[in-house]
């Protein structure tokens, strides 16, 4: 049983949250009361209203006895942040952020954090779901992605 | 110099002005259009951009690997922080300058390596402060990068350092009395110097030394 914070209730964070509740601890950080709604009425998520960048809110979610923290907002520089302050001042030992700018990603990657880019992995499943080629490594299709070599 | 300010709010414009004004080469950029054009019929369109700072594309375009200094002012914390860091980590700029909004994050900003900060409410917090408390220990400022603090406190009748001389203080270690403000003049410390009611007295230590500072200073609340 893993003690988990999750930054982000829209559709990834929700799913994420509803997924992991079955066997591990879960809280839920979100700024939009109404976001709340969409893990439903029978879930087993802890939930605290505010911002995953306020110290605050972090402890108030438990930040500071969290084993893994998730940060996916639609807010790249949000998520970022909040990783920040989770990895350097709370120590979380594993944390996974949500970045949509291929270019921000891979600047933050290099800083040893560990960045998933929806676009790029959605791109590349879709690619070699239609040339039947078998599923590759996440970090393939995270550094694959052709944004970057503009 | 090469300055790039990012955020065409208040403080960006008129900071922008100003360095125009001491002939600077400066570029102010902001993401949305509309206000960018008002920006380029205040400032010059040769010193707007519109763009979005946090992006490599744009930080490409301007050339934020030539900047002399990369100035981040927008209204939210986080942008300033990827601004900053990007400036810092990928376009290997020297100099970064941060908005800071809310002064709890000074401390993450100074851990991720972005030294100069400047946060209105903190300094605005602290003029308050230095109004309203006497005996209290307010923070002025920080040196090596927070690790050594400058604070001040006001003496009452009450405080237990009042009547006593310099020299006769148990000072925390590494700790020096640097400035007496009395009567509107300021003192030169020595140890016979003895301390009255009224008295600013300002302090340099290290920060993690400020605890041990007030309990001698600051009389215990009843």
């Amino acid at each position: 049983m893993m003690r988990v914070v999750i930054f982000g209730c829209g559709r990834t964070g929700s799913s994420l949250g509803l997924m992991l509740a079955k066997n591990h601890q879960v809280t839920v950080i979100e700024q939009n009361p109404e976001a709340l709604r969409r893990l439903g009425t029978r879930h087993q998520c802890k939930v605290v209203v505010g911002s995953g960048i306020d110290e605050e809110v972090l402890e108030r979610a438990g930040i500071g006895e969290a084993d893994v923290f998730f940060a996916v907002t639609r807010g790249d520089n949000s998520n970022i942040m909040a990783a920040q302050i989770a990895r350097l001042k709370y120590k979380v030992p594993k944390i996974c952020i949500k970045v949509a700018d291929p270019h921000r990603a891979d600047a933050y990657r290099k800083m040893g954090f560990e960045c998933v880019v929806s676009s790029a992995l959605i791109a590349g499943f879709m690619s070699d779901w239609m040339t039947e080629q078998p599923f590759r490594p996440i970090d393939e299709y995270n550094t694959l992605c052709e944004e970057l070599k503009l | 110099m090469y300055m790039i300010l990012v955020g065409g709010g208040n403080v960006g414009v008129n900071l922008a002005k100003r360095l125009i004004q001491r002939q600077h080469e400066v570029l102010l950029l902001e993401k949305d259009a509309r206000q960018a054009t008002r920006l380029s019929n205040m400032l010059g369109e040769e010193h707007v951009y519109v763009g979005d700072g946090c992006e490599l594309s744009t930080q490409k375009a301007v050339g934020f690997g030539r900047a002399d200094v990369v100035i981040a002012v927008t209204g939210e914390d986080e942008d300033n922080m990827v601004v900053c860091q990007m400036a810092k980590v990928v376009w290997s700029c020297d100099r970064v300058l941060a908005r800071v909004n809310d002064p709890s994050h000074e401390e993450i900003f100074r851990q991720i390596g972005i030294d100069d900060t400047v946060s209105a409410t903190g300094i605005i917090f602290n003029l308050l402060e230095q109004q309203i408390a006497k005996d209290e220990l307010i923070p002025l400022g920080a040196l090596a990068k927070g690790n050594i603090e400058i604070v001040e406190t006001v003496l009452s009748s009450r405080s237990p350092v009042v009547g006593r001389r310099v020299r006769d203080l148990t000072l925390p270690p590494q700790t020096n009395i640097v400035w007496i403000l009395r009567d509107g003049q300021g003192l030169v410390v020595e140890g016979d110097t003895e301390l009255k009611v009224g008295d600013e007295v300002v302090a340099l230590l290290p920060s993690d030394r400020a605890e041990e500072l007030r309990m001698l200073f600051v009389p215990t609340k009843v």
